[in-house]
């Protein structure tokens, strides 16, 4: 970067003490409780705002100089990007499903991220923390929309990219990034900073933007790497904003404390769940691979995050609850979620396959443990049907947990051959949990998770057919008009890689890319 | 003790950077992965503008490591010479 740095009138430190301090006031017409309604109910008592500050010391001046370098670079490489048909330099076809799932599943969080710190920002009588989250909100919205453009330009020759927005409330799947993210912005503005700021950004993002974006570098996508490094720039930010936002909390009042330890508890476990999605990416996605979902979860959760709670410790804070169980599956969810996604194909919006015998070696020798005992016999006898001509498509709908809404899918810590199942009665109604987890927090706050929009049990009620549709009328087939629900096209979107339009489409460009036409 | 690390992207902007800060932490582990380092550091680590400035021969701003920073851990303290990651624990 050939920036000039001219000579500065003010230090950082009094910069931001310029720029931060003194922009707030005490409201007289209206009283403080009415201008900030929901800075009180949850408990969480706040003596001085002043003490908040921002590690970075960033002010909003330096924001939009550095957000603009960030933008002008990113957007001179999706350009270069798209110019010289970098789609076609993608190791194989293949991988294009991990970035489906990426649009589907994970750049509309972006887009809640931005509008929940909007409304969070709003809801704090702190300048700092406002400050803090304008930035947090415009970056969000930033990434939302780096990911969108980038994307697009999949969406201009492959299938599935084609209406994340109008899936994102409806594909079975989807509902379970969604509602994470539905969970967060309705809780109170506290809530939302430990859960999003913290649990999330500091916890886990690393998980998600560091080895997955390089692996995208690794696979030839050049434009996913792009927009996932320049987003996990603002993300550094971001951590270090979460973890503030814990330390400042705590220092303010110790009956803060228990509050804070049971939000941790709570969104450490639900964006764990979430994560199943990117552990899958990384050890069935990426045709090349970079490190197993194992080793990220090592480097970037067991050895950051055990640090971090280390650190934390000095406020009375432990680590986060199901520790235990969450150790031992590493070992198991990501085999478990891609043995999920293979028998679901037919309702899906990216395709899915049996790894080649080189990446069942590569996931053999990653997990000694559990791979070759539990995984790869059934993935082998799917393959075999598979030639025979029954490639496997489950018809059934799967039971969801009312919590995490993933479907029953996870084993008993202990006991990888048994299907974990928990289950409260409340009120009238049986409901059903995929963990101790799930059910801990469920059980907190009732009321809450009983209103869940459960894809499944949308089906079964009949509210995932378009308009006009009559689920009575003879030959009625459910797959199919929940497809349409969907804007699935049947056959195009979905099913198996093999025999795919996008398998065959890029084996065509690419040929056209390297040779002359006859 | 506990280790933080910087992740900054593999480019031309960060040749420097990554070489300053390596020779401020001898005690310092660089981890090339594809399109980005990871600096592992026990305990702390601290990025110094002035060494920066002395490898790449103008003047800089610290704030100017957000365009390439990929990620970071440990408590951060900002002020116009340095930046500094560290666990107190």
């Amino acid at each position: 970067m050939d920036m000039k740095v001219g000579k500065k009138k003010l230090g950082l430190k009094e910069k931001y003490q310029h720029m931060t301090r003194g922009l707030g006031w005490e409201t007289t017409y209206q009283s403080m409780d009415d201008v900030f309604p929901f800075v009180k109910y949850e408990g969480i008592k706040i003596h001085d705002w002043d003490k908040w500050e921002d590690p970075f010391r960033l002010t909003m001046d330096a924001y939009w100089k550095y957000q603009a370098e960030k933008e002008r670079k990113l957007y001179a490489i999706i350009d270069a990007y798209a110019q010289n048909n970098g789609h076609l330099n993608v190791t194989d076809a293949r991988y294009l499903n991990a970035i489906k799932l990426f649009l589907n599943g994970i750049s509309p969080l972006e887009y809640m991220a931005h509008r929940g710190f909007a409304m969070t920002g709003r809801q704090f009588p702190g300048v700092g923390a406002r400050v803090a989250c304008l930035m947090q909100s415009l970056d969000e919205i930033r990434h939302a929309q780096t990911q969108i453009h980038s994307l697009s330009n999949y969406n201009k020759y492959y299938n599935g990219f084609h209406d994340y927005r109008h899936m994102l409330e409806r594909v079975w799947y989807l509902s379970v990034p969604r509602s994470f993210f539905d969970d967060a912005v309705t809780a109170g503005p506290f809530e939302f900073m430990v859960a999003i700021g913290f649990s999330f950004e500091y916890v886990l993002t690393n998980l998600l933007f560091v080895p997955f974006v390089s692996g995208a570098a690794y696979n030839g996508d050049m434009g996913t790497m792009t927009f996932g490094f320049s987003a996990q720039s603002d993300e550094a930010r971001h951590m270090t904003l979460g973890l503030e936002v814990i330390k400042f909390v705590l220092e303010q009042d110790p009956d803060n404390l228990p509050i804070v330890q049971q939000w941790i508890d709570k969104w450490t476990w639900r964006g764990y769940r979430v994560l199943t999605l990117v552990g899958m990416m990384m050890d069935y996605m990426l045709p090349k691979r970079i490190m197993s979902w194992k080793e990220a979860w090592e480097v970037y959760f067991e050895e950051n995050g055990g640090a971090l709670f280390k650190d934390l410790a000095r406020y009375g804070i432990r680590p986060p609850k199901w520790l235990d169980q969450i150790e031992q599956d590493k070992d198991h969810i990501s085999h478990q979620a891609w043995a999920t996604f293979y028998n679901y194909a037919a309702a899906c919006n990216f395709h899915t396959w049996i790894p080649t015998d080189d990446e069942l070696d590569w996931l053999s020798q990653k997990y000694p443990n559990s791979f070759d005992k539990y995984y790869r016999p059934r993935l082998e006898h799917w393959r075999e049907e598979a030639k025979k001509g029954n490639r496997f498509y489950n018809k059934t709908l799967p039971m969801l947990c009312q919590t995490c809404q993933i479907p029953m899918i996870f084993t008993e810590p202990g006991d990888p051959t048994q299907i974990c199942y928990r289950e409260v009665d409340y009120k009238d109604n049986k409901y059903h949990f995929c963990s101790d987890g799930c059910k801990e927090i469920f059980e907190h706050e009732p009321e809450k998770y009983i209103q869940a929009w459960l894809p499944v049990h949308q089906i079964y009620q009949g509210n995932c057919f378009e308009e006009g549709v009559d689920p009575t009328a003879e030959g009625f087939d459910p797959l199919s008009a929940v497809l349409d629900y969907y804007h699935l096209a049947q056959g195009r979107d979905n099913l198996d890689f093999e025999g795919s339009e996008d398998q065959k489409n890029f084996e065509a460009w690419r040929g056209m890319a390297t040779k002359n036409a006859a | 003790m506990s280790k933080v690390f910087i992740a900054l992207q593999t480019n031309d902007d960060t040749r420097q950077i990554i070489q300053a800060i390596l020779a401020d932490n001898p005690h310092a582990v660089c981890n090339e992965q594809p399109a980005m380092v990871k600096i592992d550091a026990e305990g702390s680590l601290v990025v110094r503008r002035s060494t920066i400035e002395e490898l790449i021969g103008r003047d800089f701003d610290l704030q100017e490591l957000h365009i390439n920073l990929i990620s970071l851990t440990g408590n951060v303290d900002e002020t116009d010479d340095e930046l500094t990651l560290s666990w107190n624990a």
